[in-house]
């Protein structure tokens, strides 16, 4: 039997399908193994996890969309366009750099460690599966992740405001909400697995200033892409920024009523660049990790 | 004659970068029979890592073909990992996790299910003494303990192979006696094992055959008694003078005691390589004596992997 199929494979053949789906379903265990793993880790410090994700968003919600409103007497932080309050601006903001915060960090910061100081990474390595699965366990592990802390973010930025200045979401579209929460969490997961795979262990807190604060501040979170066009150059130059396009899309699920990127533009980036990201950072670690 | 479990022809590694060309492995040849303890032994820096690397399929060889449990590291390295279980020399264990975790995980990787794996690695954990640790945090382990649970996860898929790369380095005296125990335990059940080692007494208590390696090149294989038969059959005089003596003197004097095969200068340090202990010492020491030589010290050395090293290389054994 195995012979034969060398000999068909040797030959031009294609090998049977039997035995490329048999050979595909032996993977399946060994990966869902991996996910297991990372869910048991996840298990541990539920509690780490849940105030990691949410502390930011539920001050910042609470300091310019409770607190602000009412030392201004009512007006809001910021005027927001079309007479919006600033906490409808946020919501999408919030769940979006949530998903962006957990999405990269859960996955380079322990990634980075595992491939330097504690070489824990050997294990996965030595594990008989190809090594493109360990990347794209690590994907899949971190976008759940991303996922859980966009889905607990978004309770405290819907429930914390002044009297008055409630966000006005419409949770009717919420199917578009939830496949633009997935497509974003892998697309940060996979941004996460590419930055924990080249980047050093001592420049690990550069990583977060340098790039996650930056990513944060023009990303679209705190104001509306179409706002920018007062200051027109940042309004291009955003458009480099991955959340941006979180950001967005998650605006024009959650409150269609302002004016977004068109949907072609952040699906296009949504779909394709999560595709590449994830080619690209699977294809970097498995290379980091064959000597 | 039992199968070949491994196999290798003229490997080499060798590591580019920044304009540099590191030569780890230049033509490493083995061959490893079912049932075996191997060893492969030499000192730091010798290229044994690299080798074991190669062999466990976590470094790509730049030629060479190697054979690993009845299958290509490089072709086909899903199939060896799954017929290998391998020892690193770090703590890879999973800190995240407990020591039990760690060997459920392994079995689950390779397929297992969650219950015959945590079975596997309780009865694994029960062997090696940790029956009781298995709830354990990994940074709540000894050294040795760790040790043993790496193994552990090694063993739990049942592997063709057992590699273990310097396997009681860093551990204590008493420890590594254990552990040792533990293997040629194992060894005698019939796991074919190969280790790498820069301990010349532990290549010597654990392996029936040696590949002596340096500088990324086999210097020499065979069982212990092969060894030291064909190249290290001799006892090895040495004397040690005054810091900047000259022996150019007593060179020719030594070389004509009866029974005295080989003589070496290193330094100060005489070396006399020679098969018959019996008034060979003391003719050396006259002969110094007579040349008017202040010596420090004297050492006998008996046949052994260290006189083996030492007639190959001309180097002392630095572990």
């Amino acid at each position: 039997m195995t012979t034969q199929i060398l000999r068909a494979a040797s030959e031009g053949h294609a090998v049977p399908p039997a035995t490329a789906a048999r050979r595909a379903l032996r993977l399946v265990r060994p990966f869902l193994a991996l996910l297991a793993r990372d869910v048991r880790v996840l298990r541990r410090d539920l509690g780490g996890f849940v105030l990691r994700s949410v502390t930011q968003p539920l001050l910042f919600v609470f300091v310019f969309a409770y607190v602000m409103p009412k030392t201004q007497g009512g007006g809001g932080a910021t005027p927001a366009p079309g007479g919006v309050s600033f906490a409808t601006i946020l919501v999408p903001g919030m769940v979006a750099s949530a998903v962006m915060l957990q999405g990269i960090m859960s996955v380079s910061t322990p990634l980075v460690m595992e491939l330097s100081y504690t070489r824990e990474i050997e294990d996965r390595v030595l594990a008989p599966v190809p090594l493109w699965t360990v990347g794209v366990s690590k994907i899949v592990a971190g976008a759940v992740q991303a996922c859980v802390a966009g889905l607990v973010v978004l309770p405290c930025v819907l429930y914390v405001h002044a009297p008055g200045q409630a966000p006005h979401v419409s949770l009717g579209r919420w199917p578009a909400a939830l496949g633009v929460l997935v497509l974003a969490a892998l697309l940060m997961a996979a941004l996460g697995l590419l930055f924990g795979t080249v980047v050093e262990p001592r420049k690990l807190s550069t990583l977060f200033t340098v790039m996650m604060v930056p990513i944060t501040m023009l990303g679209c979170v705190y104001y509306p892409w179409a706002a920018l066009d007062k200051v027109g150059w940042m309004q291009w130059v955003v458009l480099a920024n991955p959340l941006v396009y979180v950001s967005e899309a998650l605006r024009a699920a959650f409150v269609p009523g302002v004016p977004h990127l068109p949907a072609w533009a952040y699906l296009g980036v949504l779909t394709v660049g999560t595709a590449l990201v994830c080619a690209l950072s699977v294809r970097t670690l498995q290379r980091r990790l064959t000597d | 004659m039992a199968a070949i479990a491994i196999e290798t022809r003229n490997l080499h590694k060798t590591y580019r970068g920044g304009g540099r060309e590191v030569h780890a492995v230049r033509g490493i040849s083995l061959s490893v029979r079912e049932g075996e303890a191997f060893g492969l032994l030499g000192p730091n820096g010798a290229g044994k890592s690299t080798t074991f690397g190669m062999l466990t399929t976590r470094v790509q060889p730049t030629s060479g073909s190697m054979r690993v449990a009845g299958a290509d590291p490089v072709a086909d390295p899903v199939s060896v990992k799954r017929r290998i279980g391998a020892v690193t020399q770090h703590n890879t264990l999973d800190r995240q996790l407990t020591a039990l975790e760690n060997l459920e995980f392994r079995g689950r990787f390779a397929g297992l299910s969650v219950r015959t794996a945590r079975q596997r690695g309780q009865e694994l954990l029960e062997r090696f003494g940790l029956g009781d640790r298995g709830d354990a945090m990994v940074h709540r382990l000894s050294g040795g303990q760790a040790q043993r649970v790496m193994i552990a996860r090694a063993l739990l898929t049942r592997p063709a192979v057992l590699f273990l790369d310097e396997p009681t380095s860093g551990l204590d005296p008493q420890t590594r006696v254990n552990l040792w125990e533990m293997l040629r335990e194992m060894h005698a059940e019939g796991q074919t094992i190969l280790l790498t080692t820069h301990y010349l007494e532990e290549a010597e208590a654990l392996c029936e055959r040696i590949t002596v390696v340096d500088h990324g090149r086999t210097l020499a294989s065979g069982s212990l008694e092969e060894l030291t038969s064909l190249k290290g059959g001799d006892s090895v005089v040495s004397v040690v003078h005054e810091p900047g003596t000259s022996l150019m003197n007593v060179l020719e004097p030594v070389r004509r005691i009866p029974g005295v095969s080989r003589t070496e200068a290193d330094g100060a340090t005489l070396r006399v390589f020679t098969d018959r202990l019996h008034g060979v010492v003391p003719a050396v020491l006259r002969a110094s004596l007579d040349a008017g030589l202040f010596v420090l010290d004297v050492s006998v050395r008996r046949p052994s992997l260290e006189t083996v090293f030492l007639a190959l290389t001309g180097r002392e054994y630095r572990e």
